[in-house]
């Protein structure tokens, strides 16, 4: 049984629109959009999948927040019956609340955030040590989803497109501290460049903002820190 | 638009900075007892080149950290982008640096012995 009604105002391709929506208990904003679009308007055009907050592909601007939408009650953004929803900050929009990801996942590979073995299938199980402090620091962020919220609340991007991005960094730094990676000076080269690491003014948003409460911040400091010891010793 | 010359540059200038900082305002607080004037000032500094030392320095790392912190303010708020990036850099640091050091000049070693 609905318990009330929501003002629900949809950022879209013409402008924004208003829609009321039936207010449920335990009702999440993807729950909102998605009855939107079975109940209003077919046209709506959104992005989901897992609805379990696995798959990173949910995620919007709620309320002028980015969020994992799936994941996100109503309750929890709104005090009253207002919600105003719109596409992922400081990505290109291609229709409504659907965002292009490829510049997102483009800076993704330009950080070198790929994997870099030397082994091959013939070699042995290359041994990990689960509490050496490189593992530690590898293993605080590999959860990242790619859902991109960081890359939205970041200012930095907003002000510096060239700017790789929490996300990018965060995943650039997690392979430079796992023991399978070879691609060391690779990895640091990458992130030294003119939208590299040293851009990030630490302002803290994609830390506050990450749905699976990671911390880019930290683990750019990280990036930072080895940096300039590579510099001095490689005096370059 | 800031790689890691540039970053290293700003954070090196930075850590110059502190003591400089520290000393000038010490020496403030010092040379103000008992009250201040110009021939009080120009006496400690004139012909001494420790003072000329601390202050040239001071200018340089000033011109440098403020120069790169000016092309970051330039290109995400004011969307210089490119060599008029580089431009801009180059011109303020030069700039900051020559006010500077004519400062520095005149109270060290300008009409020394002339």
């Amino acid at each position: 049984m609905p318990t009330g009604v929501l003002n629900v105002t949809i950022d879209r391709d013409g402008g924004a629109e208003r829609f009321e929506v039936p207010a449920y208990d335990n009702q999440t904003v993807l729950d909102v959009v998605s009855w939107v679009q079975q109940h209003a308007d077919p046209t709506l055009s959104y992005r989901f999948a897992c609805r379990v907050g696995m798959c990173g592909s949910c995620a919007m601007m709620v309320n002028d927040v980015p969020r994992w939408t799936c994941r996100t009650h109503v309750s929890k953004v709104t005090d009253g019956a207002d919600i105003h929803i719109g596409p992922l900050r400081n990505l290109p929009v291609i229709k409504d609340l659907a965002v292009d990801m490829d510049p997102f996942f483009d800076k993704w590979i330009a950080a070198e955030g790929v994997h870099h073995g030397a082994l091959t299938r013939d070699d042995p199980i290359a041994r990990v040590d689960a509490v050496s402090v490189g593992r530690v620091e590898a293993n605080a962020g590999i959860e990242c989803i790619n859902c991109s919220v960081c890359y939205a609340a970041c200012d930095t991007v907003t002000g510096n497109a060239d700017y790789l991005g929490p996300a990018a960094l965060q995943r650039a730094w997690t392979l430079l501290n796992d023991a399978k990676d070879e691609a060391r000076q690779d990895i640091l080269d990458a992130v030294s460049g003119s939208g590299g690491c040293h851009n990030c003014h630490s302002m803290g948003s994609c830390t506050a903002y990450c749905p699976n409460d990671l911390d880019p911040m930290s683990a750019i400091a990280g990036l930072k820190r080895e940096t300039a010891k590579n510099f001095f010793r490689r005096g370059r | 638009m800031l790689g890691l010359k540039l970053y290293m540059a700003q954070r090196i200038t930075a850590l110059l900075m502190g003591p400089f900082v520290l000393g000038h305002i010490a020496v403030m607080i010092y040379a103000i007892q008992g009250g201040l004037s110009a021939a009080e000032i120009l006496g400690r500094t004139q012909g001494s080149i420790l003072w000329f030392l601390f202050y040239g320095l001071f200018v340089v790392a000033v011109s440098i950290h403020g120069a790169i912190g000016l092309r970051v303010i330039a290109h995400e708020w004011g969307k210089v982008t490119g060599s008029a990036l580089d431009v801009l850099m180059w011109g303020m640091g030069l700039a900051f640096f020559a006010l500077g050091a004519r400062a520095v000049w005149a109270v060290t070693f300008a009409g020394v012995g002339g």
